[in-house]
């Protein structure tokens, strides 16, 4: 059967091939040559070695900037949303009344795509701050705290969803012993269900993870990085060194590389984790 | 004894989950209210008023809007481009799943592995050059980004197929093999149909990427035409101020339709997002 496939290739392996040289690989390798170089089109560029790269940190401090903010809000917005999702998925796995329609609901915000959140929220963070007499934008404090409001609400349910799936799947006779050996809530809960729902928390933390560290749509249309620059995430912050600023598109393309390798090295991490547990079990 | 407290811990913790609940539809509310307010109700501490006599003012923000950012055609190219988009990718990285799986050698398998690695590179990373280069080879229109998104959604997609296809058994292939169907039709009447779950966990995931995309439109098509996500961002304008009224009818507009597809597919959703995320 292999022989006979074979010889099939331009028809079952070449189109979607094509489309992935045409969108990805291409500029890809593209992207890489020219973080080297310094162009203005891309087809005309002249080579200048790491120049690029060390202008990414010296031009001015946005970027470093950017890196701590995202990687603050990544911190923080990791953690709330875990535990936040655990929480509910904790309270809905009980029997309660009405379990179906608060997972509906919980869920829902997920759907909603990242420039429509950003926009919702932004009406509704100002109007809360109108009543201080302050904007979204007087102070990047507001602006960051704003985007991880918005991001435990869009993301809680999703995760939730992932727990609650692996709280269903905890041996009942496990459960069942342990209450016959008397252990109360919170041992049961230490000892039990999270041991054996780890590895969903693991999963969870990397998705939470690279959602907070590619974040891009929703910080667009809440703050646009204002005021000045200071609530600009990575993803924004190499957005508008491409754009906004001419002759920095070198600059923009080596910040874009320094970023990609920042995001793989998490999916390496991930995968090394991942690796070790199955090993454990 | 322990009955009756458990009794009670489950009320309060309904009482919890019905706030929670509040603050999860409390900002869809506040904004399907203000769609039908003025402007200046909008701003400042007005947003969380009801609309009363003075700050109601019908549909016009609806009319105003839809007119402005041509929602109407947005929706149109957005639902092509989701439609068209999802459709080639579920066909064509199905074909080159099963090829890549079923042909083994140093070729595909590394072919396999570029796929992979693309999963992880951020779209920051080619966004430039690949919009750019669009452009260079005409494919900067509604028909030509379906070749972009194909490209993108490979990797994920065809990860997600070869997954399953490496679990089903040569068996039923050979046998149509031995009795003279062609590579083409064992692929279209034996492997297609068994892979029928997982192509819809595929379509489920690639459409809420492709539907809420924004910055691939963006680039690519963004000056001529706009999609959804696009043409709501559009309404923010170069300076100045943004027509809040507007904003509001047009966020109610965008939400409905995805809130829609969710109550008829919830189940398929939440399933297709518990695979993706436990292979993704």
């Amino acid at each position: 059967m292999e022989k006979a496939l074979r010889k099939y290739f331009p028809l079952f392996a070449l189109p979607a091939l094509i489309c992935f040289s045409l969108a990805f690989l291409i500029p890809m390798v593209w992207g890489f040559v020219l973080s080297f170089c310094e162009f203005a089109t891309i087809t005309d560029a002249t080579f200048v070695g790491f120049q690029n790269y060390v202008r990414a940190f010296t031009v001015d401090n946005y970027f470093t900037q950017a890196f701590w903010f995202t990687l603050g809000f990544t911190i923080v917005t990791v953690i709330s949303i875990n535990i936040l999702a655990f929480a509910l998925a904790l309270a809905l796995t009980r029997n309660i009344p009405g379990t179906n329609a608060f997972r509906t609901i919980f869920f829902m915000p997920n759907l909603i795509g990242g420039i429509v959140l950003g926009w919702i929220w932004q009406v509704v963070l100002n109007g809360v701050l109108a009543g201080f007499e302050k904007t979204l934008l007087s102070d990047a404090s507001y602006g960051f705290w704003g985007l991880v409001i918005l991001m435990n609400w869009q993301n809680i349910g999703y995760m939730m969803v992932i727990y609650i799936a692996a709280i269903q799947n905890v041996p009942t006779d496990m459960l069942e012993a342990a209450a016959i050996d008397g252990a109360n809530g919170r041992t049961t809960l230490f000892k039990i269900i999270i041991p054996s729902v780890m590895p969903s928390i693991t999963i969870c933390l990397f998705l939470t993870l690279t959602n907070g560290f590619k974040l891009y749509d929703q910080n667009l249309a809440l703050t646009n990085g204002a005021p000045n620059h200071q609530t600009e995430m990575l993803a924004l912050n190499i957005f508008n060194t491409f754009y906004s600023r001419v002759g920095f598109e070198g600059v923009g393309q080596a910040k874009a590389v320094i970023f990609t390798i920042l995001v793989a090295a998490i999916a390496l991490l991930q995968l090394v984790a991942t690796r070790r547990k199955e090993v454990e079990n | 004894m322990a009955q009756v407290g458990k009794k009670y811990t489950n009320i309060i913790i309904f009482l919890i989950l019905l706030v929670v609940a509040a603050f999860i539809i409390f900002p869809i509310l506040v904004v399907l209210m203000n769609s039908v307010k003025g402007n200046l109700f909008i701003s400042s501490t007005g947003a969380f008023k009801l609309p009363n006599e003075q700050s109601f003012v019908g549909f016009s923000n609806y009319v105003n809007g839809a007119e402005r950012i041509s929602f109407f055609s947005a929706f149109g190219y957005s639902l092509w481009i989701t439609i068209a988009s999802v459709a080639f990718i579920l066909l064509l990285t199905s074909m080159l799943a099963w090829y890549i799986t079923r042909v083994k050698g140093k070729v595909t398998s590394a072919i396999y592995y570029l796929l992979v690695f693309s999963m992880i590179v951020p779209f920051q990373m080619v966004m430039f050059t690949m919009s750019k280069f669009a452009n260079m080879i005409h494919i900067d229109n509604p028909v030509g980004i379906i070749i972009l998104y194909v490209g993108f959604g490979c990797g994920m997609s065809t990860f997600m197929f070869s997954g399953f296809i490496k679990s089903i058994p040569l068996a039923l292939e050979e046998a149509a093999m031995i009795d003279g169907a062609t590579p083409v039709k064992t692929f279209f009447s034996v492997v297609l149909p068994m892979l029928k779950s997982t192509a819809i966990t595929i379509a489920i995931l690639e459409t809420m990427w492709v539907w809420n995309d924004y910055l691939m439109p963006y680039l690519v098509i963004g000056t001529e035409y706009r999609t959804i996500p696009v043409a709501i961002q559009y309404l923010r304008g170069g300076y100045g101020s943004v027509d809040m009224g507007s904003m509001m009818a047009m966020l109610v507009l965008a939400m409905i339709p995805v809130i829609v597809f969710y109550l008829f597919c919830q189940k398929y959703i939440i399933k297709g997002v518990l695979a993706g995320a436990v292979k993704g």
